[in-house]
């Protein structure tokens, strides 16, 4: 275990600092008083490293991150998971806005809420299938531009207050799959996507991923398969393959 | 500090008590220097609410001068228009830049020039007396712009960094019940002193991330009710759309905001017939006002402080909630530096604005 005290160090310093430990072989960091500092993890690629958040985070934790595991315990802010390749990042608290922006491989835990267009222009490729899992509710254009890996919504948090998602859902949606748990408003869905009843291969991906989820932030597994799940996924995929050349 | 420019966005912050209680702006310079990343030293500002209590009858007047012939034309312009209860340099500390000189003024319409003193004057309201000059001031007197014109606020503004700015205006020596700030990074429009944050006009003060692509519309609509936009860059016409919709107009904050953020016309197909209506006779006459680009925003008003997005949420902003007190900021970490255990955080929704307001007693002290 190596702690670092974040308390008012600038972040190019405070990534300089992680990265330093790594150099050292420190494989368990622990870092106190974060308050905004941006690139955490940043394109760290050794794979047995742990990076343990107290704090707030700035944007782009995570970013083209290789390996690791970061856990943070407390609310992230936007960008969580930047093109992240590999490794996982666990929040215990909410994200901002484009969470997994084009990930392309690795998971992502979010107990609580994301904010806007999370998954945005996520994408798979052969063997490299990114995983996210958001506990609450997401904010509008969820799975924007989607083109693979999975995301499952758990609505954890849902109230008269606080609806599962927003409009513009899966909007120029093109690969991958988004389940969402319970029912879901098909006026949120935009043109590119539609739902269909889950396989029985996709529920078994769904279990695996929930049961993962369920053990991290310890909630119990049956209360959450309780419900079921609706399969978002796209119509075609090349959406706008026709846009500006007439198609047959 | 080692200058990176790799990093761009504005960033905005602000905070309201709306039991009307004033502190210093040390807890704002704070928060907009933990975002101190988001700019890059070629603008920032702050808007105060409630720092002049003594003077809380009259329009305070903050104006920068390029020099001193500058000073000497505006000051006998505002002698000829203006009662001027008190006035002097406003109080800095040295920098080693080449600045420009700033003066406060604590004034009031004359009774004569109000009713028949001048043509182009000729009016019994106040307010559209102020603004009238201050739109003079800003088009026709060289090198003279009116930074703040409201009562009992002021803005202080320039090119540099946050704490550079705040440090220069002896930011921390203010009181205020509402503090705005803003850090500037900017895009299309050249970075110099007036076209900092926050744009002000009477009480209207706004701080903004992201661009106006409808800049020329809406300049153009503005026109048509003698506003002169001349600080050369996109935000300056939010403050005089505040102006025009809801003091002059009378509009409610809740309907601003959706003239600026309408819904999309495809959300307003799948509404109830009464709604609909109302959206789209909005979009109708207020078409010219409608705000297009990515932005969000933090305004401060007199008596309180609200917060939008556009209507898709291209920029970020973050609100928070500690007994009495309101935060917004485009980083949830720039609340969580300076307040620590927050009854409530949330993410607004995009088009949708959040307003505070002091409560009644506190307006009273505050203004009555």
């Amino acid at each position: 275990m190596y702690e670092i005290d974040a308390k008012d160090i600038y972040y190019r310093k405070l990534n300089e600092t992680i990265r330093d430990a790594i150099r050292n072989h420190k494989r368990d960091l622990i870092v106190d008083n974060v308050c905004g500092q941006y690139y955490i993890g940043c394109g760290i690629s050794e794979p047995d490293i742990t990076i343990t958040i107290n704090g707030v985070p700035g944007n782009d934790l995570g970013a083209f991150m290789n390996g690791p595991k970061i856990v943070v315990h407390d609310n992230a802010q936007d960008g969580v998971g930047n093109t992240m390749n590999g490794g996982t990042i666990i929040v215990h608290g909410s994200v901002g806005d484009v969470l997994a922006y084009s990930m392309r491989g690795g998971s992502i835990y979010v107990e609580k809420d994301a904010g806007y267009r999370a998954c945005i222009h996520m994408k798979a490729y052969k063997d490299m299938n990114p995983t996210v899992v958001i506990g609450g509710c997401s904010g509008a254009f969820m799975g924007e531009y989607m083109a693979g890996g999975t995301l499952i919504l758990l609505g954890l948090t849902q109230s008269k207050k606080k609806p599962l998602t927003g409009h513009y859902l899966a909007t120029g949606m093109h690969g991958g799959a988004i389940f969402i748990r319970g029912k879901l408003n098909e006026d949120m869905l935009w043109s590119e996507a539609e739902t269909v009843e889950p396989s029985k291969e996709d529920i078994k991906n769904i279990s695996k991923n929930v049961k993962e989820f369920c053990k991290i932030f310890k909630i119990d597994y049956n209360r959450v398969m309780d419900e079921g799940f609706v399969k978002v996924q796209p119509k075609t995929s090349r959406p706008y393959g026709d846009l500006y050349i007439p198609g047959p | 500090m080692e200058l990176s420019k790799d990093i761009s966005g504005c960033g905005v912050a602000g905070f309201i008590n709306t039991d009307g209680s004033l502190i210093s702006g040390i807890d704002i310079v704070d928060s907009i220097t933990l975002m101190k990343d988001r700019g890059n030293g070629l603008g920032a500002g702050f808007a105060a609410y409630g720092i002049y209590p003594d003077f809380k009858d009259f329009y305070a007047l903050h104006i920068m001068y390029d020099d001193e012939q500058a000073r000497k034309i505006t000051e006998e312009y505002l002698d000829r228009k203006l009662h001027i209860e008190q006035h002097g340099g406003m109080p800095t500390r040295p920098i080693k830049k080449k600045r420009p000189i700033f003066f406060v003024y604590f004034v009031k319409p004359r009774e004569q020039s109000t009713k028949v003193e001048s043509e182009e004057f000729r009016t019994d309201e106040e307010d559209e007396f102020i603004v009238k000059l201050v739109m003079y001031i800003n088009e026709k007197i060289d090198g003279a712009f009116v930074v703040s014109s409201g009562k009992n606020m002021g803005v202080f503004k320039g090119v540099g960094f946050p704490d550079d700015i705040a440090n220069f205006f002896r930011v921390d020596e203010y009181k205020a019940f509402c503090w705005t700030a803003h850090n500037r990074f900017p895009t299309n429009t050249p970075g110099w002193w007036g076209g900092a944050h926050p744009f002000s006009l009477l009480g209207w003060s706004v701080v903004h991330n992201g661009e106006i692509s409808s800049y020329g519309a809406n300049k153009r609509y503005l026109e048509m009710y003698e506003y002169k936009c001349t600080q050369k860059t996109d935000t300056e016409v939010i403050a005089y759309l505040l102006d025009l919709l809801a003091r002059r107009h009378n509009l409610p904050f809740e309907l601003v905001a959706k003239i600026f953020s309408p819904p999309l016309w495809s959300e307003i197909k799948k509404m109830d017939d009464e709604k609909r209506n109302l959206y789209t006779t909005l979009r109708m006459i207020y078409g010219g006002a409608l705000l297009n680009g990515p932005f969000s925003i933090i305004v401060g008003f007199r008596g309180g402080m609200f917060g939008l997005n556009d209507r898709i949420k291209l920029r970020p902003l973050v609100a928070a909630r500690k007994g009495n007190t309101v935060f917004m900021a485009s980083e949830e970490s720039a609340i969580r530096y300076v307040a620590k255990n927050l009854d409530e955080v949330w993410m607004p929704e995009a088009g949708e604005p959040i307003i505070v307001k002091l409560n009644e007693e506190a307006y009273k002290k505050v203004y009555g």
